[in-house]
């Protein structure tokens, strides 16, 4: 998709519309675009202020501009000082910015970027997600960035086009796909999620009752539109945040008995993993709390949740 | 060594035992290098060190003063360094665009095509000669092809003379060309060039400023290989030129064939020798030696730390393929402008159509002559022409009744298995140590065993000749497979390591762990998943031999003759059908065997 967008892979159907104009078998040197490569692609022939002239060589710059403008985005990466230097002379995460800077230098109207922190180690790449959003911010472009990371997806984007087989699965901001999912697999791909197999027992206008598997009557809310009907065999997602062990006499819209398997303090959060009457597994995850609740193994506790953090969701196919 | 000096004896020995385990531990190496010592480095040190004596055992300079003064000589030189300049130069404009292609294309694609550059390489220098004779010649394929077109009136000269030598030669070395450009291409990320073309660069400069330099290591590594190799040429000018075409090789043969002054053949031999270390020596200094064996593009020199005359010529550089880049996009403009192309519509790729166009043209080029050999040794006639008269097997059959031919066959056969034996005893171990060990001295032991593929074999042949002379191994097959394994042995080690570098010593280490011993390991695990390699460094290493020539010439005296060299017995006296019917076995036995090879050393790359 990205090198489809970039101009170098030609598409089998469909049009690629960049800033307005029609683009889609446009070649790649006309269509104002920057990428950013997984392993940079930094010419190794060439100094790292080559590099970074290279764009605005192809475009007939002048000299001094040139000296000018590299200048410019080399203290913009806060790297003024490699411009003699050869590629392979730099950390991965020096040439990660050498790359970035290479390709803003001739101000395009979109950067492509494709698993750009992908060969970098963990320590590295957290650092670069936040500089690599300083500098969008400070830049005000449009990046199309491609990751697998989910973590990375939340972190940098205004909007995230989650890809599935090379389908669209959902378009929305960061909240929009944590939270409203639209498929079982939008909702399994980002962050961690609880799926009750659940069929659709009556619909109230914006309020579903659903009859889950393990027996229970279960309600939940719509956001959208709603094509479901009753008899549906539907799934419904639950955060584990949004689960809570209940105490004994308090009450919430659904509530779930299950026996606690384990519980694990991960550190700011504990995760308590509980069995379902029918064996399917849940997970609730919340603030770890002084002194830590005393259960066994095998307790018997009740689950709880709003019914407006749960989301209906399609067994297969588009949302419902 | 005394505790007086104030160290602690236990250290020392320590030491001791240290260094002593480090000589045990290379004992893979030393096989290979005293036989490389014996049977190459001493006979060719020995040659050298004879050229600087006269007839009275005095040190004298007379054979070098000759080869300068004396005019024929002198001729000779200048003709043999214009025959392997201009070949070098067309290999290397003709091997390119087929280097870059392979290099770029995809993996299925260039599995395929990369055969039709690898059967011409192994097919046999005289078979291929031969095949330009059928081509060539007055009543040759192609002077029938252009006067039944009507193209021509009376039959071109294109045999025996300069044109004849250079299509020869220029075949002959092309896929040497093809092979190292595209080690050094392959190294190359992919991702350059389309980079190039986000950053706004259209093709022309995109390969210009940036594929190009990159790949210039590769194309001067096979300028050196194709230059040096076509120095010591002798099979191309002896059968496709006049005698104003004489190589200097053909002067070594002569002087020790008839003349037997080994003294001066030696003084050449020098001067030959001295040329390719010289070239050699402007090669390292202009991109460095490790390039050559396919080790990338990237020299370990910074920018700033290169000389003046590099920077200069960088700059030099720099500007010329700038402006190439905007002379290629011009075309390019102008073709767009009148192909009209549009954003809505798919463009036809017209620079990577005339490109492909160009690649089956050269590989038409060299594949396709060998096969014109085929048709003519079924002719009824008694000389080569074109369109044979079909229809007899005579030839065939004249090979067979003929003793000469099939003690010539037996030989070779025997000669060659017992050769490719040996160089596998030989380079196998020392494969696996220079592959997995880094030691002191590595890169000159790998040098010292790759230097009987670069030096001209012309000087190996001629030392080993003097050298047997005095062992009476003249006329011996023992002498055959010796200066033969010499010559196999850099194949070997090369497969070989090429096979380990992509073997994953964590098996070894898994097996050990679970409770095998080294031996076990070896013999369990190693030999089993790189046994398709083995067979084919023993395939590379059993054609070489089989297709020798230049060792043959001299080695065998006229009594232990190989194949090959009965093929150039034959030719020099007259070109008649039988070569034909021999080539032809000849190439399909040959053919045959690099497949096998081939399919072998896939197999191992398939199971990674």
């Amino acid at each position: 998709m990205l090198m489809t967008i970039a101009g170098l892979v030609q598409p089998d159907s469909g049009e690629v519309w960049i800033d307005g104009r029609l683009a889609t078998y446009a070649p790649a040197h006309k269509r104002d675009i920057g990428m950013v490569f997984q392993n940079y692609a930094l010419f190794p022939h060439l100094t790292v202020f080559e590099n970074i002239a290279f764009p605005l060589r192809m475009r007939g710059v002048r000299e001094a501009t040139i000296r000018h403008e590299v200048a410019r985005v080399l203290e913009l990466v806060q790297l003024p000082e490699v411009g003699g230097r050869l590629p392979r002379a730099l950390s991965g995460g020096q040439q990660q910015r050498i790359a970035l800077a290479r390709c803003i230098v001739y101000r395009p109207s979109i950067v492509l970027m494709d698993e750009p922190l992908g060969a970098l180690d963990k320590k590295l790449r957290d650092q670069m997600k936040l500089e690599l959003k300083r500098l969008h911010t400070e830049l005000g472009i449009t990046v199309l960035y491609v990751t697998h990371d989910q973590e990375e997806a939340m972190i940098m984007s205004d909007r995230i086009c989650l890809l599935n087989n090379a389908r669209i699965e959902q378009i929305g901001s960061p909240a929009d796909l944590y939270f409203r999912p639209r498929s079982v697999f939008a909702a399994d791909f980002i962050g961690e999620s609880n799926l009750l197999d659940a069929r659709v027992a009556g619909i109230d206008g914006k309020d579903v009752t659903l009859n889950a598997a393990a027996g229970t009557l279960l309600r939940a809310r719509f956001d959208g539109d709603c094509n479901a009907r009753p008899g549906d065999a539907v799934k419904l997602m639950v955060r584990p945040e949004m689960l809570s062990v209940l105490e004994d006499g308090v009450s919430a819209d659904n509530v779930l008995n299950a026996s606690l398997t384990d519980i694990i303090l991960v550190g700011g959060v504990t995760k308590t993993y509980a069995r379902l009457a029918d064996g399917t597994l849940i997970a609730a995850t919340g603030l770890t709390r002084w002194p830590l609740c005393g259960l066994e193994k095998d307790a018997s506790i009740r689950l709880g949740w709003a019914k407006e953090s749960g989301v209906v969701l399609p067994r297969e196919g588009p949302a419902v | 060594m005394t505790t007086a000096t104030g160290t602690d004896p236990r250290t020392l020995h320590g030491a001791w035992m240290q260094r002593c385990s480090a000589w045990t531990r290379s004992w893979p190496m030393v096989p290979i290098l005293v036989f490389l010592l014996a049977a190459f480095a001493f006979p060719v040190v020995q040659l050298l060190w004879l050229s600087l004596f006269g007839k009275t055992g005095s040190p004298t300079l007379e054979h070098y003063q000759r080869l300068v003064t004396v005019p024929v000589y002198f001729t000779v030189l200048r003709n043999t360094f214009e025959i392997a300049g201009w070949t070098t130069l067309l290999c290397i404009v003709g091997g390119y665009p087929i280097a870059y292609f392979l290099a770029t294309t995809t993996d299925n694609a260039r599995n395929r095509l990369i055969l039709w550059v690898l059967l011409p390489f192994w097919t046999s220098f005289l078979v291929r000669t031969f095949a330009w004779i059928v081509l060539l010649g007055r009543r040759g394929a192609i002077n029938n092809i252009l006067e039944s077109v009507g193209l021509t009136e009376a039959p071109l000269a294109l045999l025996f003379n300069m044109t004849g030598v250079m299509i020869g030669m220029v075949h002959a070395l092309m896929p040497l060309a093809v092979l190292t450009m595209l080690s050094v291409m392959e190294t190359i990320d992919r991702k350059l060039m389309p980079a190039a073309f986000t950053l706004g660069a259209r093709g022309g400069q995109a390969f210009w400023r940036i594929y190009f330099p990159l790949s210039l290591p590769g194309v001067a590594a096979a300028g050196l290989l194709v230059f040096i190799t076509s120095l010591g040429f002798f099979i191309t000018p002896a059968l496709l030129g006049s005698p104003r075409q004489t190589m200097i090789t053909q002067v070594v043969i002569q002087q020790v064939e008839e003349m037997l002054n080994y003294p001066f053949a030696g003084a050449i031999a020098i001067a030959l020798l001295a040329t390719a270390l010289f070239v050699f020596y402007l090669y390292d200094r202009a991109l460095g030696m490790t390039t050559l064996a396919g080790g990338g593009t990237q020299s370990q020199r910074g920018a700033h730390e290169r000389g003046l005359v590099a920077r200069g010529f960088g700059a030099v550089g720099a500007i010329l393929t700038a402006m190439l880049g905007w002379a290629t996009d011009g075309i390019a403009i102008v073709w767009e402008m009148l192909a009209r192309g549009s954003v809505e519509r798919a463009p036809r790729v017209s620079g990577r159509l005339a490109l492909r166009l160009a690649v089956v043209v050269l590989l038409i080029f060299l594949a396709a002559p060998s096969f014109f050999i085929v048709p003519v040794s079924f002719t009824t006639d008694a000389f080569i022409e074109w369109p044979p008269k079909w229809g007899s097997l005579k030839w065939y059959v004249a090979i067979l009744e003929h003793p000469t031919w099939i003690t010539a066959i037996t030989r070779s056969l025997i000669v060659g298995v017992l050769t490719a034996t040996l160089a596998m005893c030989l380079g196998t171990p020392a494969a696996f140590f220079l592959a997995r060990t880094g030691f002191f001295g590595k890169i000159a032991a790998m040098g010292f065993i790759l230097t009987p593929l670069i030096l001209p074999r012309i000087i190996i042949a001629v030392a080993l000749f003097y050298f047997y002379a005095r062992l009476g191994l003249i006329g011996s097959s023992l002498g055959l497979i010796l200066g033969h394994t010499v010559l196999a042995l850099p194949y070997v080690v090369i497969t070989i390591m090429a096979v380990l570098k992509n073997y994953d010593q964590s098996l070894d280490r898994a097996a050990a762990s679970l409770g095998a011993s080294p031996p076990r390991v070896l013999w369990h695990i190693t030999v089993p998943l790189i046994r398709s390699g083995l067979i084919a460094a023993f395939l590379f290493a059993f054609v070489t031999s089989f297709d020798e020539l230049t060792i043959a010439l001299f080695v065998s005296a006229g009594v232990a003759t190989t194949l090959p060299k009965q093929m150039w017995d034959d030719a020099i006296l007259k070109v008649s059908p039988t070569l034909a019917a021999v080539s032809t076995l000849m190439l399909l036995f040959v053919t045959v065997i690099i497949l096998a090879a081939e399919f072998f050393q896939r197999r191992t790359a398939r199971r990674d």
